[in-house]
């Protein structure tokens, strides 16, 4: 593997972009930018959903055609037209999706050499191809047997083959679209530490993450978007101790357009008295039998309170959260929830909705939403009682009352017979909220409710939080970010290993103590 | 909040999800007059209009059922078998065991929902995919047809059960068959009345409606529409017996998929299991009764058949599935599941008739009407695909793509 190093000492940028501009039927979401990316350097892309970063790759990597959009692709000095994703690949352009492009079954050699197996003869040399599949592994630091099938490795992993088959196309550009928003906390340092090498290497990097912290960590430089224009480019240096020369208050209100004061709502939490109890609730593995992934789990929730739920991954709070709702995940062993000190019936989903519990899925994509359907269909979907008479839907009620939930949720749309599927990632999660908020739900759920979303609709998604406390609902909040439990929490709970480890009130919380309890392991409470 | 400016583009995207329907609507149309013109009249006379109602009656009806199984997101290979079977077992219970025919029918429509939750309970509750299933179903019910059959056919049938599939309704003099007449005039007008009575309630509730003319031009052509067929028909015998059950029908399932809480379910099990189970639809429940209700309708087209066949035969209901499948794709379906609707699955199958009818008139071979049929099949779905990539941005499709393409080797 050396042509990687061979980079052109070209004086100008690897890549330059100038005045991009693509349309679609009724939205312009490209008008006028421009990017340039210098050889061997980490270019962080940052704006909120929507202002045009994914549609600016998809032009780079030769999904939108050259034709379907105006303005110049340069990459080394000389104009380039990628007809399609293959010409791209060959200029040495790689994207890796959200959404992995692996094939599950196959191995890891298969998946990182699809297309450039070793062969002899037309036959392929199992043995060079695993040799050279290792090499490639060994560079993204990936210490794995690359006979295993990719679906044995974690998404951590899976994403680390990835950027390995991207190599083994002798990448020059990799662009990664939110890379890290499936990883844990090692899993993204990992990733994180493999793209300065990569810079080492000479392979260049365009990053798309809503995670500031990460972005300020590893970029050279950040190029800022916003409705489709780019803002200004920034450079970042770091002094002596690592400290970026940008402050993320800046690069945010570069996003926005206006100073955000505060990430998280103000709170003025008047708690009632506790509403909703957990008591002992238990739950073992949906096929193993006799693991225990919720083991004994003892929570309260006062009227008009915000309790968040931390952990770390595998910790078992989404296990919990999707039993505690109708038994939706795993193996009920013992537990009840007690709604003002009475017994709930919790047999089944339908069950827990009549109950007044919802519940908003951490995958939203294939959980909480039909994308394929239209904004009104899946506001109403939980709810159907409510806009119809003896099973017969009236149509013209479902349409008021869908708009009025997206009015609610400031859901920006063409209406509510637009597909969720054309939806950007924020607005979906807004639709998702809806259709939950339509339920009339007393105790609220939420299971990472900003992933993926840019600080604007994030801000937005608080604000709807922060309004439905106010008017008595309880609400759950499971999230993996702490700044986020600590802004918005009037109390914490910590999980590990399937067990409440602690409880933490707002005031009192911080990182490090949410931390330590996260991560307190094999102790009985 | 980004609010329409003009009322057009609002049109468009109401449009938009139904280009295949409307598309396949006037391509109904063409076929039509196409042949009306090759066979020089022949296809639209009073007569031939009633035997293609009558012919075509037992794969409507499979159609009706096919489409909620393909709304589900699964498929059923056994229609044609199950329909062979239980008017098998039909003929049995009128010949052998000398059963009146009252009973007789709820006993057959009785096995077929039998036999829909036998398949419902696999495919549900088990988890074993529809194709498999129904493909072993096909295969069982094929087997069983041929074992109580004993290999030979039964026939004559009573008179009464062979009403149900070539009757008509009652009330024959001279001249244009009065009562088809006046059903075709209620019936235009209930539909009028629902039109201007959803638009009025529409206003009255501000949300936008179509402009009065656009709506009075559509009462104007249902109403012509349906007087110009009930006056075809009324020329020749009036209205089949097997026509009023499938307007019966057609209305009855288009209403519950369009306008209940129950068809609402079936679609969001169909677009999407995982997420309808967690918005507290039973899904399995769901996918079971819509096999059940597969297994009636089959058992319905197994009378029809039965009965305008005259006799029982072990080789009834061959390739049935297969066209009932072409006409829900034809009309809309997607294999993936979550779209579709009944009044599409009935235009489905009108093309195939009209296809089958037109082209045995004007004299064309078995085999070139299988190789245009298939051919047809092939061009709507394209069409469709196409179409949804052009309107829809093709960002869900490329990651597929992506992995799926092979770059070129390095030297």
């Amino acid at each position: 593997m050396s042509t990687a190093h061979t980079i052109p000492d070209a004086p100008g940028p690897l890549l330059r972009m100038s005045d991009i501009r693509k349309e679609f039927p009724g939205v312009r979401a490209l008008d006028g930018v421009s990017l340039e990316v210098s050889p061997g350097s980490v270019h962080a892309l940052m704006g909120e959903n929507g202002a045009g970063k994914s549609t600016l790759m998809k032009v780079l990597s030769g999904v939108h055609p050259a034709g379907s959009y105006t303005g110049s692709v340069e990459i080394d000095g000389e104009p380039r037209a990628f007809s399609d994703v293959v010409a791209a690949e060959r200029a040495g352009i790689a994207i890796i999706h959200q959404e992995l492009a692996l094939i599950p079954q196959l191995s890891i050699s298969e998946n990182v050499l699809l297309g450039h197996e070793v062969t002899r003869f037309g036959v392929i040399d199992w043995g060079a191809t695993h040799a050279r599949a290792r090499e490639l592994l060994l560079r993204v630091g990936l210490d794995e047997n690359p006979a295993l099938p990719v679906s044995a490795l974690s998404i951590g992993a899976q994403q680390l083959v990835e950027i390995a088959k991207a190599l083994a196309k002798r990448v020059r550009l990799l662009v990664l679209d939110e890379p890290t928003s499936a990883l844990n906390e090692a899993e993204s340092d990992r990733l994180l530490e493999l793209l300065s090498d990569l810079r080492e290497q000479g392979v260049a990097c365009v990053l798309i993450s809503h995670k500031l912290g990460e972005v300020m960590r590893v970029s050279d430089e950040v190029t800022i978007l916003r409705d489709g224009r780019t803002v200004e480019t920034l450079t970042v240096e770091r002094d002596t101790e690592g400290r970026p020369s940008v402050d993320e208050d800046r690069v945010i209100r570069g996003m926005v357009g206006r100073d955000l004061d505060q990430r998280y709502p103000p709170g003025e939490a008047t708690v009632g008295p506790v509403r909703f109890e957990v008591r002992d609730w238990t739950v073992d593995h949906p096929t193993q039998a006799g693991r225990r992934i919720v083991d004994g789990a003892d929570l309260d929730i006062g009227a008009g309170e915000v309790v968040g739920l931390a952990g770390l991954m595998g910790a078992g709070r989404t296990e919990f959260a999707m039993n505690l709702f109708g038994r939706s995940y795993g193996r009920y062993v013992r537990g009840s929830l007690l709604r003002d000190g009475e017994e709930l019936r919790m047999g089944d989903v339908a069950d827990a909705i009549a109950a007044g519990v919802a519940y908003v899925p951490e995958d939203r994509k294939s959980l909480g939403l039909v994308l394929d359907d239209d904004i009104r269909h899946n506001t109403t979907m939980s709810a159907l009682g409510r806009i119809s008479r003896r099973g017969v839907i009236d149509p013209g009620l479902e349409t008021v009352e869908a708009q009025r939930m997206s009015e609610r949720m400031r859901v920006r749309s063409r209406g509510v017979d637009q597909t969720v599927r054309t939806l950007s990632g924020g607005n979906q999660q807004k639709v998702v909220l809806g259709k939950w908020m339509f339920t009339r739900p007393e105790l609220l759920i939420l299971d990472e409710p900003t992933r993926g979303i840019d600080v604007g609709a994030k801000y937005e998604i608080y604000l709807i939080v922060r309004r439905l406390a106010a008017e008595g609902a309880c609400v759950l909040l499971i999230s993996s970010e702490l700044p986020e439990l600590l802004g918005m929490c009037d109390r914490v709970y910590a999980m590990c290993e399937g067990r409440i480890t602690g409880e933490v009130p707002g005031a009192d919380a911080d990182q490090e103590t949410l931390m330590r309890l996260m991560t307190r392991t094999g102790e009985t409470k | 909040m980004n609010r329409p400016t003009s009322s057009l583009p609002r049109l468009r995207e109401m449009l938009r999800g139904r280009t295949r329907q409307y598309g396949m609507a006037i391509a109904l149309v063409a076929i039509i007059i196409l042949f009306q013109i090759l066979t020089g009249g022949l296809l639209l006379t009073p007569l031939n209009v009633t035997n293609l109602i009558m012919q075509n009656s037992y794969i409507l009806i499979l159609a009706i059922g096919m489409m909620l199984v393909i709304i589900t997101g699964h498929i059923d290979l056994s229609v044609g078998s199950v329909v062979a079977f239980t008017g098998a077992m039909a003929a049995i219970m009128l010949n052998s065991w000398g059963l009146p025919t009252v009973v007789v029918v709820p006993a057959a429509l009785l096995l077929g929902a039998l036999i829909g939750a036998w398949q419902g309970f696999w495919i549900a509750y088990v988890g074993v995919p529809a194709f498999i299933v129904t493909l072993a179903g096909m295969l069982v019910f094929r087997g069983a047809t041929l074992a109580v059959l004993g290999g030979e056919s039964i026939a004559p049938l009573p008179q009464s059960l062979r009403v149900i599939a070539s009757g008509f309704l009652p009330g024959r003099s001279d001249g244009p068959h009065l009562p088809t007449l006046l059903l075709g005039l209620a019936g235009a007008a209930v539909i009028v009345w629902i039109q201007w009575r959803s638009r009025a309630r529409s206003r009255a509730r501000e949300l936008p409606v179509a402009p009065v003319a656009v709506t009075a031009t559509g009462s104007v052509l249902v109403v012509a529409a349906i007087m110009a067929f009930t006056y075809v028909v009324a020329e020749h015998n009036g209205l089949p017996l097997v026509g009023v059950l499938l307007i019966a029908l057609i209305v009855g399932y288009a209403f519950v998929m369009r306008s209940t809480t129950m068809g609402r379910r079936v679609y969001a099990v169909g677009g999407s299991e995982r997420a309808a189970a967690l918005s507290g639809i039973r899904t399995k429940q769901t996918t079971f009764w819509v096999f059940v209700n597969m297994g009636v309708l089959s058992a319905l087209a197994g009378l029809v058949f039965t009965g305008r066949l005259n006799a029982a035969t072990p080789g009834a209901g061959t390739m049935f599935e297969l066209d009932a499948i072409a006409a829900a794709f034809i009309g809309g379906a997607s294999a993936a599941g979550g779209v579709g609707s009944v009044v599409g699955a009935v235009i489905g199958a009108l093309v195939m008739g009209v296809l089958n009818n037109g082209m045995s008139l004007i004299g064309l071979g078995v085999d070139w009407q299988q190789l245009i049929k298939g051919l047809v099949l092939l061009l709507a779905v394209a069409f469709d695909i196409y179409n949804k990539r052009r309107v829809g941005g093709s960002a869900p499709i490329m990651p597929a793509l992506r992995s799926r393409r092979r770059p070129p080797r390095d030297p």
